[in-house]
């Protein structure tokens, strides 16, 4: 009985229900932007330490886990080497570049990784010979900068830094693509860890050391089970590092937390904003109601029939709302030019869309509790 | 008018109602007794505030009496929960009102089936009753149209069809006729006399519009919650419906050999 006055209902004033599921869509489309867009920005910022080949990262001690900050020395890289339990490390230098064109194109800001080659944080590859100690101009590329830049293994790309106060010039080929690694928004350019150290930005007065100083240890460990035992044994037997996991280096990766908390704000109030909407569109409609509804429990209709029937109509609103937003916000953002930062993570769109299957049973609370309150005396004048 | 089976379908006695309490209190209806056989379609008259509407609503178990008992068939209204009301209501009472009588998104048919539908009892028989009903109201050509395509006497009829459809022990009818011009009223309330005595319902019609009262069997006045006049004599009704007020009829009924039945105690009249 609840779904043939539902139906008949939303059938008969299609035009009116369409309108409600189109409000839910464009807030459904509002939702899932703002999720694929910090799931997009999250991304860029955390892609590199998340595809780290590494299940431990070092940093120095104390540098509260910035990467820029954190300085170590090769001297700690053998005696984490030693630790029982670590299957391999690789260092890891981080430092910013600019990728100029002779032909005039404008210039692209990358991220210049220094490592070992072979040894973790090497990156994997999709093309190309990769990295080989001896061979100092050698890059490997990220696929994000090889699309924008239109490079192949075998082309050559110039690095500009900044040394003192002059701007350098490096001739680099490539040798090796991977797949997208952005760091702090920028794709990465891979090389050998001697080599980053002489391009590298440096200051002034920075002269060079006897030992390579770099950022970042990236460990891999014999049996990943062991993550504590391991952390504990390189904690208290190497000096001055701090051990953590991917995860909790990606929270501290600078602004980072700050960003998504925002975005999840503005997703929260969006869908509480939904939610509002919503009860608000329901209870009107409703209330346009109370004499039809009167007169349908005066005829014998159970209040349970009358209440069931307008929340499997919000039901079905929100769901066809939901469907529309999404097939909408998926077919616009297929035709969205590829550098505007958004990811659409399936958990994350899927919790999204659960979010958003909710906001609609949520905000008609308010009017089923109406619906049930009718007094059936209200059909012949008499309301009490 | 018509043959009478004698079976009693509704019965009330000293049926009292007082809304509020203590100094707020309001007694609507004082003390009613009445009866209403099978076959027999009674007009509920009386001015505003004569508690008429709220004696309606007691027999449609919408409202439970403060006090007395009412029977409709065997059962008795006031000793039923909210639950057992609802039930009793879709499946014992036809009911049409006033004003917003129909589903405004259900088609004529599809509002006379409806009662069926909340009756579980939408076989092909009761479709076909549902059909026919409507077709004996003149509504054949109408039967797919929604409300709004209606004119306000064919909604009227549409719910009188919904309020016969299910065989109800009792039909009730709020003041059908006040949203249409006189000549569709007369025309509503005859067809709804006929289908009464037809298939032989107990009948009420509450109106204050005395004219409509042609084609009743019984005259039931209230004033000020009481029973002030009952007339069974057709003569006296006809005579009443002309008139149009029982003020302009007194003189001519008071002439005739017929006298009024006075219900409720005499000495508390006003």
């Amino acid at each position: 009985m609840s779904f043939y006055l539902a139906l008949k209902e939303m059938w008969r004033l299609r035009g009116r229900y369409l309108l409600f599921s189109m409000v839910i869509a464009l807030i459904t489309s509002l939702v899932l932007f703002i999720a694929a867009l910090a799931g997009g920005l999250a991304n860029a910022n955390r892609q590199f330490i998340d595809k780290l080949d590494a299940d431990i990262l070092i940093y120095q001690a104390n540098v509260d886990l910035q990467p820029t900050s954190s300085r170590l020395g090769r001297s700690k890289l053998s005696d984490v080497r030693r630790i029982e339990g670590v299957a391999a490390v690789g260092p890891l230098g981080i430092s910013t570049a600019t990728v100029v064109f002779e032909d005039g194109r404008s210039p692209i800001d990358i991220s210049m990784v220094g490592v070992d080659p072979g040894a973790p944080g090497d990156p994997p590859l999709l093309e190309g010979p990769g990295l080989l100690i001896k061979r100092n101009n050698d890059v490997v590329i990220d696929e994000g900068l090889a699309s924008r830049a239109n490079l192949r293994v075998g082309s050559t790309i110039i690095l500009k830094t900044i040394q003192g106060t002059k701007e350098e010039f490096y001739k680099m080929s490539v040798v090796g693509i991977t797949d997208s690694r952005q760091y702090f928004f920028q794709p990465s350019v891979f090389m050998p860890l001697t080599t980053w150290e002489k391009v590298r930005p440096q200051g002034a007065g920075e002269s060079a050391s006897s030992e390579i100083v770099f950022n970042l240890m990236a460990v891999q460990l014999q049996d990943q089970s062991q993550y504590d035992l391991v952390a504990q044994r390189l904690a208290s037997r190497v000096d001055g590092i701090e051990v953590t996991d991917k995860s909790t280096a990606i929270l501290a990766l600078p602004g980072y937390t700050a960003q998504q908390s925002t975005l999840n704000t503005q997703q929260a109030f969006t869908l509480l904003i939904g939610v509002l909407v919503l009860g608000g569109f329901f209870q009107i409609q409703t209330l346009q109601k109370v004499a039809q509804i009167g007169v349908l429990k005066a005829i014998g209709s159970p209040s349970l029939t009358v209440a069931s029937a307008i929340m499997l109509q919000i039901i079905l609103v929100t769901i066809i709302g939901v469907g529309i937003g999404s097939m909408g916000t998926l077919l616009m953002a297929l035709a969205l030019p590829g550098n505007i930062p958004i990811l659409f993570a399936g958990p994350t769109v899927l919790s999204a869309i659960a979010l958003l299957l909710l906001i609609g049973p949520i905000g008609g609370l308010v009017s089923i509790r109406l619906a049930i309150r009718i007094d059936p005396l209200i059909a012949i004048g008499l309301s009490s | 008018m018509g043959d009478l089976s004698l079976t009693t379908a509704l019965k009330t006695a000293e049926v009292t109602k007082i809304y509020g309490k203590d100094n707020a209190a309001v007694l609507a209806v004082d003390q009613v007794s009445i009866e209403v056989k099978r076959g027999e379609f009674v007009g509920l008259v009386g001015p505003s505030g004569s508690g008429k509407t709220s004696m309606l609503a007691m027999l449609a178990a919408l409202l439970s009496p403060t006090s007395g008992s009412i029977f409709i068939g065997d059962v008795e209204l006031g000793k039923m929960d909210e639950k057992d009301r609802t039930m009793f209501r879709r499946e014992k009472i036809g009911f049409t009102f006033q004003s917003n009588n129909l589903v405004p998104y259900l088609t004529a048919l599809e509002n006379v089936e409806l009662m069926l539908r909340l009756n579980k009892a939408l076989d092909p028989l009761g479709k076909a009753r549902a059909r026919e009903l409507l077709v004996r109201l003149g509504l054949e050509s109408k039967l797919n149209n929604l409300p709004n395509q209606l004119s306000g006497g064919q909604q009227q009829r549409v719910a009188i069809a919904r309020a016969l459809v299910h065989n109800p022990e009792v039909v009730l009818a709020d003041e059908p006729t006040a949203s249409l011009d006189t000549e569709r009223a007369f025309q509503v309330v005859e067809t709804f006399s006929n289908l009464i005595h037809e298939q032989n319902r107990a009948g009420i019609m509450v109106t204050h519009d005395l004219r409509m009262t042609k084609y009743v069997d019984k005259v039931i006045q209230m004033v000020d919650g009481k029973v002030m006049r009952m007339l069974s004599d057709q003569a006296q009704i006809d005579m009443l419906a002309r008139k149009g007020s029982f003020e302009a009829a007194e003189e001519q009924l008071s002439l005739t050999p017929f006298r009024f039945t006075v219900a409720g105690s005499q000495p508390e009249l006003g």
